[in-house]
């Protein structure tokens, strides 16, 4: 080594080229950061214009008249599910991409869309009509929720935990579970007289009229708690979405890590699901959507934008739907063919699984 | 000092690793040869707690591998495999900084930021810092990695295998880097080796095996040895003297 190079490299090992413009902040330039201001802000203030909206617009009595707080105030607990269910499929889309190293599957692959299914179908099948009726308010939804969880501390408890657990295998399992379940449901729905069908299928459609204001209560500060928990752990995710090797060479325990972030994921989904039943694309369109918005791979930042952007997608997609194209009831299928066709787009774009 | 007592590990009945028997001294570069499926990964491996032994311990620094606090044995232990999971819109700079991770819990001060801009320069990554990880070639995306495991300023640093997939001047450059740390930083290095002479040119010492056991282990004239290097990788080698040490043929 000539000594030119060798007198160089001295230099730099005290480290005098170290500046004060020179960090690892989340944002390369200022710009970036001050345009991820702007844009949240936008989103925000979108997202609350639309849901303004929604609440007020076509509205059946005038503003004098003293029946129109009370429209305002049905309408708002649409909103208020629409909120939660956008924090929830947003964050647990984008932590489980993130746990799972691959932007191209959703939370959904761990079977708890077909779980909540099949505990309808079945209450259905084997209890009848007035059971299934029945079967709706705070305990149904504790239930449901619980039992979700709980399969899901088991799946993933068990296998991550063994010695030979994996990510990848225990995402074959949960489809594997998924599929089984689903095909459960569908042989039960088979057998199932029409009417009975059809309350149950209106049901299983993701739709924010599903939700009940008697889940509140409970609903709101577990979700905010939750995504509180995320946030907090958005540092140690950043840490963990570098793989096991990594993460374990840089002090974090990986598979408690990965299992707790899996834990708050199975906690938002099943919320979310019991709240409305399924949304099978919405959460990866939000979270595809939410990448190209987030110049960084920060986690501290993609989770604010995610969730402000669920909230405008289905903010407005509700208001289109009903007051502007006067389509009620088919926002989630329009919901689930923009996700399907943004899966598709990422899926040819990135070429590859 | 790394001590390895009595490591076992099994894959199957037919195939295991060990027992392994080595005291690895402070200081200095230590290669790890051998063939294919000798174990030297493995070694590696379980040295640096990405994978759990059946029986035996480590102790590196009189810390014992599989029972320390993780987050204790990242201040004075890192390893760095060749594949790593592939995260978008990190940049170089970005990666290098979770090195501190251990010190820093991802709350990065001035301080760090200096050490971190320290080890960006000294593998000459300085202009490339602001560049996502995905505009990267292979040679410079491995720099970028050996930053961050530099940055996170462990006493002892494990490699393996860094020179897969670099050519002849990057594989020199890396080399020159490690043995820069080595003398400078006063870190010690393990590192797995498939060339025989890198591992002869660079390290202080090595360590030979096959077949789940440790060969031999010594310094690189005591290794550097044609019946000894014949023996162990089962193919007719041999060794000259040159002007810059001992050089295999083969």
């Amino acid at each position: 080594m000539n000594a030119l190079v060798f007198e160089k490299k001295k230099a730099s090992i005290t480290s005098k080229l170290h500046t004060g413009n020179r960090s690892c902040s989340a944002f390369l330039t200022r710009k970036d950061e001050r345009i991820y201001w702007i844009v949240l802000a936008t989103l925000i203030v979108l997202g609350l214009l639309s849901a303004y909206g929604l609440l007020v617009y076509n509205n059946p009595v005038p503003r004098s008249s003293p029946s129109f707080v009370p429209v305002v105030r049905r309408r708002i607990n649409a909103v208020i599910t629409m909120l939660l269910v956008a924090t929830c499929q947003s964050l647990a889309t984008v932590t489980f991409q993130s746990i799972t190293n691959n932007r191209i599957i959703t939370p959904s692959l761990l079977g708890f869309e077909a779980l909540y299914s099949a505990i309808q179908t079945a209450t259905m099948f084997f209890f009848g009509l007035n059971a299934f009726l029945k079967f709706t308010g705070i305990g149904a939804f504790v239930v449901q929720v619980a039992a979700m969880v709980l399969i899901s501390l088991i799946l993933y408890g068990l296998l991550l935990s063994s010695k030979y657990g994996d990510l990848q295998l225990m995402l074959l399992i949960g489809v594997i579970i998924g599929t089984g379940l689903r095909s459960l449901s569908s042989f039960m729905r088979r057998l199932l007289a029409p009417s009975e069908f059809d309350i149950l299928q209106a049901r299983l459609f993701g739709s924010v009229n599903n939700a009940d204001p008697s889940y509140f209560p409970f609903v709101i500060p577990v979700v905010i708690i939750t995504a509180i928990a995320l946030f907090m752990y958005s540092r140690k995710l950043n840490i963990l979405s570098l793989g096991r090797d990594v993460a374990t060479s840089l002090g974090v325990r990986y598979t408690s890590g990965i299992i707790f972030g899996l834990i708050l994921v199975s906690i938002l989904m099943s919320m979310s699901t019991a709240m409305v039943g399924s949304l099978t694309f919405y959460g990866f369109l939000v979270a595809s959507l939410t990448y190209q918005l987030v110049p960084t791979y920060d986690h501290r930042f993609i989770f604010p934008m995610a969730t402000a952007l669920g909230f405008l997608v289905l903010t407005a997609s509700y208001f289109f739907m009903y007051h502007i194209f006067n389509a009620q009831g088919v926002v989630s299928i329009i919901i689930e063919m923009f996700g399907g066709l943004i899966f598709l787009i990422v899926l040819l774009k990135k070429g590859a699984l | 000092m790394i001590a390895i007592e009595n490591v076992k590990k099994r894959y199957s009945d037919e195939v295991e690793i060990g027992p392994l028997n080595i005291k690895i001294p402070r200081a200095g570069i230590t290669s790890l040869i051998g063939p294919n499926g000798a174990g030297k990964s493995t070694t590696l491996l379980m040295i640096g707690r990405l994978l759990k032994m059946d029986e035996g311990h480590i102790m590196v620094a009189n810390m014992d591998v599989s029972s320390s606090k993780s987050q204790d044995l990242a201040k004075i232990l890192t390893i760095l495999r060749q594949e790593n999971h592939f995260v978008t819109r990190l940049t170089v700079r970005q990666l290098v900084g979770f090195g501190r991770y251990p010190y820093s819990k991802g709350r990065l001060t001035e301080k760090d930021e200096e050490i971190i801009s320290k080890y960006i320069d000294f593998l000459g990554l300085t202009e490339l810092e602001n560049r996502y990880l995905d505009e990267l070639s292979g040679g410079q995306r491995q720099r970028a990695y050996v930053a961050m495991v530099l940055s996170q300023e462990t006493e002892y640093v494990l490699l393996d295998e860094p020179l897969n997939n670099l050519d002849i001047a990057r594989s020199v450059q890396m080399m020159e880097h490690l043995r820069y740390a080595a003398d400078n930083f006063g870190r010690t290095i393990v590192i797995v080796l498939h060339d025989i002479n890198f591992a002869a040119k660079y390290s202080d010492r090595i360590c030979a095996m096959k077949d789940g056991k440790i060969a031999a282990f010594g310094t690189v004239e005591e290794i550097m040895k044609p019946e000894l290097l014949s023996d162990i990788f089962e193919t007719e080698i041999d060794v000259i003297r040159g002007p810059y040490g001992p050089i295999a043929i083969y």
